[in-house]
């Protein structure tokens, strides 16, 4: 038995210092993604998730470039674009589709530009890879408390704010109405998304960060009816893709092509994405499939 | 409070330099079941926001209680005309109807049987006890008219507003939200102000017409408003009123078709 444990859980797995990281950190940002993610989704918003993180990983290659921790990139740019965005109403459903691509285009190229400067000039091929495609397991000790406060700052704004959200989302006639301030709320709302898509870059990259956004939050919403079921069960599923992406990912350094060990995003995403195909299958043919058990046996086998 | 629950006085508004509603006033008492009538773009939508704080004035009162209304105010309950809903919305139908008593309060709430129990009985009010679990996005435009009144009458206002609710429903689904509606306002107390293009659904319920047309109002009883005089004065052109089969048609002359048009122009009404 403990033999077998030990190809599930691989030598130094427990002892090991970034592991202790990643989970700390990766559990908190899964759980605020999560949540935040059940909102946009209700609203409609996972469009402007998606450009918030195009535009962050400008943020993220600008700071690199200038020597900063690509999570003030981040978050500086995402809260910037959530702000421009509010100020002409891109927020609302797929609106001004042109000029909305015409900008995230030109986003992503700035962030080629600053990647192409900056490994040219520290000669680090890595940190395109990091801030594209995250690391759970090199994050800087320094920016953990900052990282760990964000989430639980954006998860508390979306809480306090979950009951005038829906009924915003439900009909924002009806809200302002009722003397909710529905503008205000909307940005406010707006600037926790910013905040978690530049959290989840930081585990996952920024190029990913919408799939620990969305993909649990629209599992979620499968799976189960009211809002305060959804947002908990997408937490789980969160945190579930995260611990068992951490496990795998460490697993894998055992794996072929040996002494290299595969991201731990491929690993996050796969999970978050496979659980939704699951819900998929199963709301399809009416099966009851329980999302994500067959993993750990998925990794002994190929360990 | 006896009297008037709601006062409108001499409201106008113009939008963008046009002229949508003028000099309009009337008065609303307790438990009173109004008619708010006229053709599409008459201004109906306009006068409800008016009364809901949604649309500010450009001259004129509103006045609920004898003062002017405050923002999170809960006496006045509001289904809106049409609501976007996507299937996938994660709200329930007893969800929604929970929202009604505190979706505009910050923080979150516990739940608690006293609310289960409101929420029960106010579907139970409505009709909408079988489908309580369902998703909102799922249900058709009638029963989703039905949750919207549970939802804006379970905070207990004293004035419900509703725009245009029997828009596109089926004959079955109509009759079936006005004997809702009726039944609601006498058992509760409630004021009713309904917006339609159409008054037939609502002749056996009616206590009285606020009739739009041309941004101005005309006020009073089916049988003292829904006249060729009173109408034709309202549109600024000639209208008949037909009654057959017990149904009221209200036809108004093409614009230009007679000299009344011409004479209205000149008097500056804006159509």
């Amino acid at each position: 038995m403990g033999h077998l444990l030990s190809y599930v859980f691989e030598p130094g797995f427990f002892a090991s210092g970034p592991v202790h990281t990643a989970f700390a950190v990766g559990t908190v940002i899964a759980v605020t993604s999560a949540v935040v993610g059940v909102f946009t989704v209700t609203r409609g918003q996972s469009f402007a998730g998606h450009s918030l993180a195009d535009i962050a990983t400008t943020g993220g290659s600008g700071a690199f470039l200038v020597g900063l921790n690509q999570f003030w990139g981040y978050l500086a740019f995402g809260a910037g674009a959530a702000a421009f965005m509010e100020m002409i109403g891109v927020q609302r459903r797929r609106g001004r589709d042109v000029a909305t691509g015409v900008v995230l285009g030109a986003a992503l190229g700035l962030a080629a530009l600053f990647l192409y400067l900056g490994t040219q000039e520290s000669s680090t091929t890595g940190a395109s890879f990091t801030i594209l495609f995250g690391s759970m397991f090199v994050l800087t000790p320094s920016t953990v408390p900052a990282l760990i406060v964000s989430a639980l700052l954006a998860l508390a704004t979306v809480v306090m704010l979950a009951r005038v959200l829906l009924l915003s989302s439900l009909s924002p006639d009806i809200a302002a109405a009722r003397g909710v301030p529905v503008r205000a709320v909307g940005a406010a709302f707006l600037m926790a998304l910013a905040v978690s898509v530049a959290l989840s870059a930081v585990i996952i990259g920024a190029v990913l960060s919408t799939a620990l956004l969305i993909g649990p939050a629209a599992t979620a919403l499968r799976l189960v009816k009211g809002p305060v079921k959804a947002a908990v069960t997408a937490a789980g599923l969160g945190v579930l893709a995260t611990w068992l992406g951490i496990l795998l990912a460490y697993d894998s350094f055992y794996w072929p092509p040996a002494g290299r060990g595969w991201p731990v995003s491929f690993f996050v995403v796969a999970l978050v994405v496979g659980s939704y195909l699951l819900t998929y299958l199963r709301s399809r043919d009416g099966r009851a499939v329980v999302p994500e058990s067959q993993d750990p046996e998925h990794a002994c086998s190929v360990a | 409070m006896s009297g008037e629950l709601l006062r409108l006085d001499e409201v106008t508004v113009r939008l963008g330099g046009r002229e949508i509603l003028r000099d309009v006033s009337f008065t609303i008492r307790p438990g009173e079941f109004t008619g708010l009538i006229g053709p599409n773009g008459a201004g109906k939508t306009t006068l409800l926001r008016v009364i809901l704080g949604l649309q500010p004035v450009t001259s004129g009162s509103v006045l609920l209680d004898g003062s002017p209304r405050s923002a999170r105010d809960t006496s006045i309950g509001y289904v809106p005309q049409k609501l976007a809903i996507d299937p996938d919305m994660p709200l329930r139908v007893r969800d929604v109807v929970s929202l009604g008593v505190d979706g505009n309060r910050f923080g979150i709430s516990l739940p608690s049987r006293a609310r289960r129990a409101r929420v029960a009985e106010m579907l139970a009010a409505v009709g909408a006890e079988r489908y309580a679990d369902a998703r909102i996005g799922e249900l058709s435009g009638g029963e989703q008219q039905r949750v919207m009144i549970a939802h804006a009458l379970i905070s207990r206002p004293r004035l419900l507003l509703l725009d245009e609710p029997l828009a596109n429903l089926d004959i079955s689904s109509e009759q079936g939200i006005v004997s809702v509606l009726a039944r609601l306002a006498r058992a509760e107390g409630v004021a009713v102000l309904l917006s339609a293009h159409d008054m037939n659904p609502l002749m056996p319920v009616m206590d009285r017409i606020v009739y739009v047309a041309g941004g101005q109002v005309a006020v009073g009883s089916a049988d003292e408003v829904v006249q060729p005089e009173v109408l034709s004065r309202l549109y600024g052109r000639h209208v008949d009123v037909i009654r057959v089969h017990g149904r009221i048609l209200v036809v108004a002359a093409p614009e230009g078709f007679d000299e009344l048009a011409a004479d209205a122009e000149d008097a500056g009404v804006v159509r």
